[in-house]
């Protein structure tokens, strides 16, 4: 699956405008401080506070238009809804590595 | 956008990014933003500006987007304020609590502006027919307000015209709906001057004010006239008049009325229209249906009009039902009416004619079961009886005029000034019109006065002679005459003297007119030949005929007739 889907990106361009900017700017720190309450909140068993935080996250990086990244908040997601909360750092670390990556695609934007 | 107005849109989602990207995409659409970042902010910026269309966020911190659905949807009472949820939620059971909460549809992400821009066009749709629809239910039901309220004053008013009557005398029984008016059902009944009990029941055509407007004039024409004594027939006449005149074409009234004299236990009855009443007989335990012999109320000019009655002698506890056809008309579930056959069983069936007239209510009512109420049965019982158990007033009325005679005379003397320029006739006849009775009379009243009061002026006082007549000069002559003697009369009187006394049946009428002149040789005139009397032949026959007899008095100057008169009710 892409990184980045630029349809979607290039929509919110042009809806954004000037906004643009702020918007990715916005997106970084709200998915800085969503990676580090997933973090917290995988240490507990609060299943119903970790999915919530995973679909959040998963909203918001598909509005973005960052499928992959919102394709493993979904499995996170998906995993707490289930109550399997084995080994949640490792989705969690699958996380972070691609937004790290979205995160450069996104900065590298013409 | 050219097809929407500007909406204010509440926007409230917890992800700044999820925000900032719709409330650009609102924006870009033309529509004004307000934002809220959790549930309860989302409460207090919908409370604080009435935003048309709120796009919530399912999950969000403090409130989620259900709590705060339910509460918007409830501070919005009777205004649609679509809601539209914003979720990336996918199950079905997800999806069916937002619209659980209140939600009107869901946007899913990623956003897709094409698919906003038409559910906001839709939603706004859907608000302005919401609105629409608001403001004609406010409106539908600011009219009916308004026409109770009519229909209330408009009681009250016919109330006040209309009153009770003698509708409490105790052998008065009726049944009416409160809104009988509105139905156009009218009953009036009163007393007359001579104790009898007038009564009237009638069925305008139409419902509502168009069928009450005519029971106004009917009222209050029957309560000015019964207690001035008039009868039935001209209290008709002047109703049936007055309803042509006011009503138009194919509104008028089916009518029965009754004079009810029970002194001597008399009724008089006139049924235009209305179903046959029944004369219920106590002592034989039988009926005689009144049939309606007439056209109703306000159809016929008054020239056209037929006041022909119908007379029972009753005995004591006979009664006399008379009804509206909201009881033969009465329906059951199945929609048959209950009709005549059905009413004349309940007769049939009764042992006790005390309660006749709840048995026929009761099977009326009992028929109709759970079908349609229509609430428009108009029934009324009279049952004959003494004057004095009557009410009060019948008691005095019978004891005033029972035995006593009424008796009156009055005398009036036209002087020589006079003859010219004042005719006593129209103020005589006048007099003579305060007696009720005599009204049906008036055209003969006048025919006699007049015939006798020109003899006594022309040839008495001015003294001309009517041989003059007979021929076509001599006509002429004879009035030129009459002016120049009539110009320098003075001398000379003509005395109109009229008694008036009631008596049982009737009453006789006594008029005796004397003038100043000469006379004549009364004795000659021939009684079975009336033509080739001279004195003013024609004249005098004819009021011969209407009296009977003209009796000479004195020199000749001297006449008097009897005119004697039978009342009908």
């Amino acid at each position: 699956m892409e990184h980045l889907d630029y349809d979607t990106l290039n929509t919110l361009k042009q809806v954004m405008e000037d906004d643009f900017a702020l918007l990715i700017d916005t997106f970084v720190q709200d998915s800085t401080d969503r990676i580090s309450t997933l973090r917290e909140v995988i240490q507990g068993t609060d299943a119903d506070l970790i999915r919530r935080a995973a679909h959040s996250f998963k909203g918001s990086s598909s509005n973005i238009g960052a499928p992959h990244l919102s394709s493993l908040c979904a499995a996170l997601e998906k995993k707490a809804l289930e109550k399997r909360l084995e080994a949640l750092d490792v989705d969690l670390d699958s996380i972070e590595r691609e937004f790290a990556q979205v995160m450069v695609l996104l900065r590298s934007l013409p | 956008m050219n097809d929407v107005r500007r909406l204010k849109i509440l926007v409230a989602d917890d992800t700044d990014t999820d925000r900032l990207i719709l409330e650009s995409i609102v924006r870009k659409e033309g529509h004004h933003v307000v934002s809220a970042c959790n549930g309860l902010e989302a409460i207090q910026v919908y409370s604080a500006e009435k935003p048309d269309i709120v796009l919530l966020d399912a999950l969000m911190p403090e409130l989620d987007g259900f709590g705060a659905a339910r509460k918007i949807k409830e501070l919005a009472g009777d205004e649609l304020v679509p809601i539209i949820f914003l979720t990336s939620l996918s199950d079905t059971e997800s999806l069916v609590q937002c619209l659980d909460a209140g939600g009107d549809d869901f946007l899913s992400k990623p956003y897709n502006r094409i698919i906003l821009q038409a559910k906001i066009k839709s939603f706004n749709r859907m608000r302005e027919m919401h609105s629409t629809m608001l403001t004609q239910r406010n409106q539908i039901v600011q009219y009916n307000n308004r026409l109770l309220q009519e229909q209330t004053v408009a009681k009250h008013v016919f109330d006040n015209v209309a009153h009770s009557g003698c509708l409490n005398a105790s052998n008065v029984r009726y049944f009416l709906s409160s809104l009988a008016v509105f139905n156009g059902d009218v009953l009036v009944a009163a007393m007359r001057p001579n104790g009898s009990m007038m009564v009237l029941l009638g069925d305008f055509t139409g419902h509502g004010l168009p069928a009450a407007i005519g029971a106004m004039p009917l009222a209050s024409t029957f309560y000015g006239m019964v207690s001035k004594g008039f009868s039935m027939t001209d209290i008709l006449r002047e109703i049936n008049g007055k309803l042509k005149n006011i009503l138009p074409v194919g509104i008028f009234c089916c009518a029965t009325m009754m004079d009810i004299n029970f002194r001597k236990k008399r009724l008089k009855i006139w049924n235009g229209g209305l179903p046959d009443c029944f004369v219920y007989h106590h002592q034989e335990g039988n009926i005689t249906p009144v049939k309606s012999t007439h056209l109703p109320l306000g159809v016929l000019s008054n020239r056209a009009f037929k006041d022909n009655c119908e007379y029972f002698e009753l005995q004591k506890e006979d009664r006399i039902f008379v009804w509206s056809d909201g009881i033969h008309e009465a329906r059951n579930a199945d929609g048959d009416m209950f009709g005549e056959e059905r009413l004349k069983a309940v007769f049939s069936r009764n042992s006790n004619p005390e309660l006749l007239f709840n048995d026929i209510i009761e099977s009326v009512q009992q028929f109709v079961g759970s079908g349609e109420k229509d609430d428009d049965l108009s029934l009324l019982e009279i049952r004959m009886d003494e004057p004095a158990r009557v009410n009060s007033f019948a008691k005095e009325a019978s004891d005033k005029f029972g035995n006593s005679e009424i008796e009156w005379t009055m005398g009036f003397e036209v002087k020589p000034t006079s003859f010219k320029v004042f005719d006593p006739l129209p103020m005589l006849l006048n007099v003579l019109m305060e007696v009720p009775s005599l009204r049906a009379f008036s055209s003969t009243l006048y025919t006699i006065l007049a015939e006798l009061y020109t003899n006594a002026l022309e040839h008495g006082v001015l003294k001309l002679d009517s041989e003059l007549k007979k021929t076509p000069d001599g006509f002429s002559d004879y009035y030129e005459l009459r002016e120049q003697r009539i110009n320098q009369v003075t001398e000379g009187f003509v005395r109109i003297n009229i008694s008036h006394k009631t008596n049982e049946n009737g009453g006789l009428l006594k008029v005796r007119i004397e003038d100043s002149g000469d006379g004549f040789d009364h004795q000659q005139r021939s009684t079975d030949n009336l033509t080739s009397f001279g004195y003013s032949g024609r004249g005098i026959a004819l009021v011969e005929k209407l009296c009977g007899t003209v009796t000479y008095l004195g020199c000749g100057n001297i006449v008097e007739v009897a005119f004697s008169w039978v009342s009908d009710d």
